[in-house]
């Protein structure tokens, strides 16, 4: 168990720090969820759903409890308390009880000495199914009958759309909505599902305790509403619930929903033994929400001169089965719908259905991603259609300081988009390679498709940004309790989950810099020692935290001075400026601001395509982003390379792909990313315009790489190839053949 | 079933099911949780570990299928606090984020580097090309190799 | 389920005599994907890695017998990549490095896969399987070996032993499609040799292996000779028109190579 108290060598904010667990890693010491072992353990194995929408008549569990090894066999009967949990809202069952709304639903659990013997008594279990015809279009999904009659997301102060299956339908309404620019362009999007495929799959240990209560270690980014579902559902109060952070093997949002931690608890207090669930890759897939499949529609007026006049967007979102956090990527979708533009007028419609399709929710750029990669297209489109360069297009329409977005929301902290534009575009891509080269080097590479035949080369741009931690009046708070003791050391707790993007290194650093003191330790990160830290997503843990470090740190010192020679133990609670959500009927503020800060990132992108085969290789990406403050350079620079390749991947190979609600290639053979020969260099420039609110100028910085870079590898292959490529990720066929998707 | 292997140099023995991969062997059983479960199918390299001195994927080698053969893991590199060179690099190079790639990248680079003492780009990235990482975008990777390389 | 380890051939062909429902593993790179994801439980496994004489290659009279136990990377990296370029250049194309040092040519033939890479160059030059069972030794032609989609003549009793090849010494290429740079299954692919005839045949566009052949004056139809002879599928790899349109580009490119 991650029991190992962490400690950094010497490093302060702003310089470049080795990160504390790399040693570890390296050794392959460093304990992930997957690697827990105590004695008497159990393996724990869910049983799920082969069908995407189905009646359950019947579950039998009476052979697999008689099969040898096998300590428990669990059903929904057998959930101690609430049945249903979710992130928001509670609408999706610890286990299926009469229907099964998606491919790989968890319907039973069974706990035995070897996964064998418990895989054998899951396939014993008899679970007598009556399919039904599943919602599997999007677009169908408001006329067809509804999965969730009860409407889990209606009357939490937003637009309550009647029609069937709308899981949230928001509507901005900017200044004139019908006002006319001199020229239009229009057109339809489309972004398939994205998986987070982070390496270490959902992986986790329950520990009963004795006592009634329960110790879960966990790879998961939020300790603590992980607790506030686990609780209720085990029917035991918070303090009976213990979550450790185990180590966790990436996560990029899909560690924000529940995965093992209910199961495992019923299963460790069920049978008074430990218990360990370990997903394959085929159930990771399913174990997991997604980023949702968009398809947008979009018509940018503009004048004769560049300026915007008047954006309108209608943003369709699959939810899937279950509403995980879809209510707020919908809303992100449509506030950060047009890009990082000001435009005196916009009407943007966002929609997120529920369908019988792999449920959706978070993942890195969270709804601004799919809306970038549509609007940074229409803005290609209205550069040619007005003959302008597309960066001074950009340059001419970017937001600043000032300006006030489609929510009405003025912009009071740091938004230097222009700045952030002109550093990318001023960034050289190296000059064309000569021929003959090797294939790895060309498009198709190690398949040996071409010696150059049918290359072309091209370049694209676009800029992207979106929002810093949450918004819409959620109480956003991360909490950091502090102890200086007295051999003159220190200890931080802070349960802000480290998922890779190194925001250990962050509070070390903080800490050393507040308490000026070089032998301060992070204790590990569980519920049970501090409040809350809010999750690792939406960009925001490493301003979060560093503000709740340093709080702690200042009020701590203060402390001391006031019992010198005593033991100090202090813990402080940071919140950012307060947000207010939007209004329902027209999506504007209701206060000053919905979103607490911003950050923009621009690439110009090299790509090379094999115009015949349809095959592509990035050849070299230029990025700027603006990143408020880097805290760690080097970590800064790794966030901006790999989010770069998060997007490439969904710009050129990533789909979760699903017939008629289930998922046809849930594996790493199938489901492919991007490998050493995929990616190429990233050459990148952080531009640190402090964020005046945030503690010593930070900003987020996971998101804004993966927000821009699909849009602008994208453009670099049409300006190889001439197609619209109107759909990602692109396929070979669209490039070669053209697609049905391609309106011209 | 009973399997008799060398690991890292010393004999272990482990009593396994039949269907058990190696990978599954090490982590489960043998103390050597180090190479990683990321894909199961040969599809990641995380689980890279050296069989007889080659590199392969652990999860598509069936456990007894090493019986009375040698295995070197990624905890069979370091000299007690001393780092291997590779490992190092990786350290200094920030080519490490969640770390789950890691020890299936520092094995597969050790292989690399025991063969070829200056790999070009290309040989790096073809030699790194079973190994996949979500979080760096390999950029920081390769920085790694090559520092280890020169080192 | 057992596992039995057999020391020679001949304890090798004995256990599978005796124990015909076994499936045999060398690289284990197809084998423990289905172990691993409980996509089929075999009574029993027979353990070919002890068996010596499965490895490495021998010349006799000027052909080559490739051992079934050869791994990709023997290929890719030995002396059996100037007299079987094509082969090589498509185990080059295998997976990944891992997997290429542990999946075998024979492991190839035995799964059938329409996608096997090792099969179309081993077609255009005209391989045959030897297959061995206690009852003896036979050898089928490549063509006639595999009969479907992962299905071929080999009997319960027998395993692959070898590949025979004599070598052609003719200009030959492999290509391969993926929708990413490398560690790919073929979404299609192509070997294409041009000695004496045009040779040519392909991976993932027909369930079982083709051959495809014209005088060498008929280079220009030959694309989409090789592209009719195709039947192809859709599936989550790629289109089956796709498909038919990559076969006629890379005939075209690789006749650009081989046709010197």
């Amino acid at each position: 168990m991650t029991q190992t108290v962490r400690k950094l060598q010497l490093g302060k904010i702003g310089e470049l720090v080795p990160r504390a667990d790399a040693p570890p890693k390296v050794k392959g010491e460093f304990v992930y969820a997957s690697d827990l072992i105590v004695p008497g353990m159990l393996w724990g194995h869910t049983l799920r759903s082969p069908h995407a929408h189905a009646r359950i008549a019947s579950i039998d569990i009476s052979q697999a409890v008689a099969m040898p090894g096998v300590h428990a066999a669990l059903t929904h009967d057998d959930v101690p308390g609430e049945r249903l949990y979710g992130l928001e809202f509670q609408d999706q069952p610890v286990l299926a009880i009469d229907r099964v709304l998606y491919y790989g639903e968890p319907v039973a659990l069974v706990a035995a000495e070897h996964p064998e013997q418990a895989r054998r008594a899951a396939e014993s279990i008899h679970v007598e199914y009556e399919p039904l015809e599943p919602v599997a279009d999007m677009e169908r999904a408001t006329e067809l009958s509804e999965l969730h009659p009860d409407k889990p997301t209606h009357g939490h102060g937003y637009l309550d759309d009647p029609r069937p299956n709308v899981l949230r339908h928001i509507q901005i309404q900017h200044g004139d909505v019908d006002a006319a620019g001199d020229v239009v362009v229009t057109g339809v999007y489309e972004v398939g599902s994205q998986d987070q495929a982070f390496l270490g799959p959902e992986s986790g240990l329950a520990v009963p305790d004795g006592e009634g209560g329960v110790d879960i270690y966990v790879a998961t980014q939020w300790l603590h509403v992980d607790r506030a579902q686990v609780a209720p559902c085990l029917g035991l109060p918070l303090s009976a619930v213990r979550i450790h952070l185990a180590g966790v093997g990436g996560a990029f949002g899909g560690r924000e929903d529940l995965s093992m931690q209910v199961h495992g608890a019923m299963l460790a207090l069920h049978t008074n033994r430990p218990v360990k669930i370990v997903y394959n890759r085929e159930e990771s897939f399913t174990g997991h929400v997604h980023r949702h499949p968009a398809r947008i529609w979009c018509e940018h007026r503009a004048t004769h001169e560049g300026r915007l006049v008047n954006v309108r967007m209608k943003i369709l979102l699959d939810g899937g089965a279950y509403a995980s956090s879809s209510t707020a990527v919908a809303s992100n979708a449509a506030s950060f719908a047009i890009g990082p533009y000001e435009s005196p007028n916009a009407l943007i419609e966002s929609t997120a259905v529920y369908t019988n399709n792999p449920p959706c929710g978070a993942m890195r750029g969270f709804g601004a991603v799919q809306t970038c990669f549509a609007s940074e297209a229409q803005m290609d489109k209205l550069a040619a259609a007005l003959d302008i360069d597309p960066v001074e297009l950009r340059l001419l329409n970017a937001l600043a300081p000032g300006d006030v977005l489609p929510t009405g929301q003025r912009i009071t902290g740091s938004m230097p988009v222009a700045e952030t534009i002109r550093a990318a575009a001023a960034l050289e891509p190296p000059p064309e390679e000569p021929l003959p080269r090797d294939v790895l080097r060309l498009p198709g590479g190690a398949g040996n498709t071409t010696n150059g035949e049918g290359v072309r080369r091209g370049v694209g741009f676009a800029v992207g940004f979106k929002n810093i931690a949450y918004s819409e009046g959620f109480d956003d708070y991360c909490a950091a309790r502090v102890r200086l003791l007295t051999d003159g050391s220190a200890e931080v707790h802070c349960a802000a989950a480290e998922v890779g993007q190194g925001v250990t290194g962050v509070i070390l650093q903080v800490a050393r810099t507040e308490l000026d003191l070089e032998d301060v330790r992070l204790a590990p990160g569980q519920t049970a020692t501090v409040d809350s830290a809010g999750s690792a997503s939406a960009s925001r843990m490493t301003w979060m935290a560093a503000g709740a470090v340093r709080d702690a740190c200042r009020a701590a010192l203060e402390e001391q001075t006031l019992r010198p020679g005593e033991e100090v133990d202090v813990e402080r609670i940071y919140r950012h400026a307060a947000t207010t959500p939007l209004d329902p009927e027209t999506g504007q503020i209701t206060g000053e601001r919905a979103h607490v800060a911003f950050a923009a990132c621009a690439m110009k992108v090299v790509a090379e395509v094999d115009v015949d085969l349809g095959l592509t290789r990035v050849v070299w990406i230029g990025a700027a982003q603006d990143v408020g403050k880097a805290v760690n350079p080097q970590q800064v620079e790794g966030q901006i390379e790999g989010g770069t390749a998060q997007g490439l991947g969904l710009a050129l190979m990533e789909e979760i792909q699903t017939r008629d609600g289930l998922i046809t290639n849930a594996s790493f053979t199938d489901y492919l990313i991007p490998t050493a020969l995929d990616m190429p260099p990233v050459e990148s420039v952080l531009i640190e315009d402090p964020e005046p609110d945030a503690p010593y100028g930070v900003k987020g910085v996971g998101e804004p790489p993966t927000v821009v870079s699909t849009a602008a590898i994208v453009a670099a292959l049409r300006a190889a190839t001439g197609r619209e490529l109107a759909r990602v990720p692109v396929k070979p066929d669209d490039i070669c053949l053209g697609s049905e998707t391609e309106t011209g | 079933m009973r399997i008799t292997l060398r690991i890292n140099g010393e004999e272990h023995q482990a009593d396994c099911w039949e269907g058990e991969s190696l990978l599954f062997a090490l982590r489960e059983k043998l103390g050597f949780p180090g190479a990683k479960n990321a894909c199961e199918q040969g599809e990641c390299g995380s689980c890279s570990v050296l069989l007889d001195g080659t590199l392969v994927c652990a999860c598509l080698v069936l456990a007894a299928q090493a019986d009375g053969h040698e295995v070197t893991t990624v905890e069979g590199l370091a000299e007690g606090e001393q780092l291997h060179p590779v490992q190092q690099a990786f350290v200094d190079a920030g080519a490490v984020q969640c770390g789950f790639c890691t020890p299936g990248l520092v094995v597969a680079t050790a292989d690399l580097l025991s063969r070829n003492t200056s790999p070009s780009d290309d040989e790096i990235r073809e030699a790194l090309s079973g190994n996949l990482c979500r979080c760096t975008g390999y950029a920081k990777i390769f920085d790694a190799v090559r520092r280890a390389a020169s080192a | 389920m057992d596992v039995l380890t057999p020391r020679t051939l001949a304890e090798a062909l004995r256990l599978k005599a005796e124990h015909r429902e076994a499936w045999p593993i060398q690289g284990g790179t197809d084998v423990l994907v289905a172990l691993n994801f409980d996509r089929g439980r075999p009574a029993c496994l027979l353990n070919l890695n002890e068996v010596a004489e499965l490895r490495g290659f021998t010349r006799q009279d000027g052909a080559l017998r490739l051992g079934s136990g050869l791994t990709y990377a023997e290929v890719e990296h030995g002396l059996l990549r100037d007299v079987l370029p094509a082969l090589a250049e498509a185990s080059r194309t295998v997976g990944s490095p891992q997997i290429r040092n542990r999946g075998t040519i024979g492991g190839n033939l035995g799964t059938s896969s329409p996608a096997g890479d090792a099969l179309p160059p081993l077609l255009v030059e005209g391989a045959e399987v030897e297959c061995a069972s206690v009852r003896g030794t036979r050898r089928v032609p490549l063509g006639e070996f595999v009969t479907g989609v992962k299905r071929n003549v080999l009997e319960p009793d027998e395993l692959i032993t070898a590949v025979w090849v004599t070598p052609s010494r003719a200009p030959q290429t492999f290509m391969k499609v993926g929708p990413r740079n490398a560690m790919v299954i073929a979404v299609v692919s192509l070997a294409v040799s041009a000695g004496d005839e045009l040779r040519a045949s392909f991976g993932s566009a027909s369930p079982r292996p083709v051959l495809v052949t014209a005088p060498r004056e008929e280079a220009d139809s030959f694309p989409e000779r090789v592209a009719a002879a195709a039947a192809p599928i859709d599936d989550v790899r790629g289109s089956e028109r796709y498909r038919r349109h990559a076969l006629r580009v890379l005939t075209e490119r690789a006749l650009k190579r081989v046709l010197v």
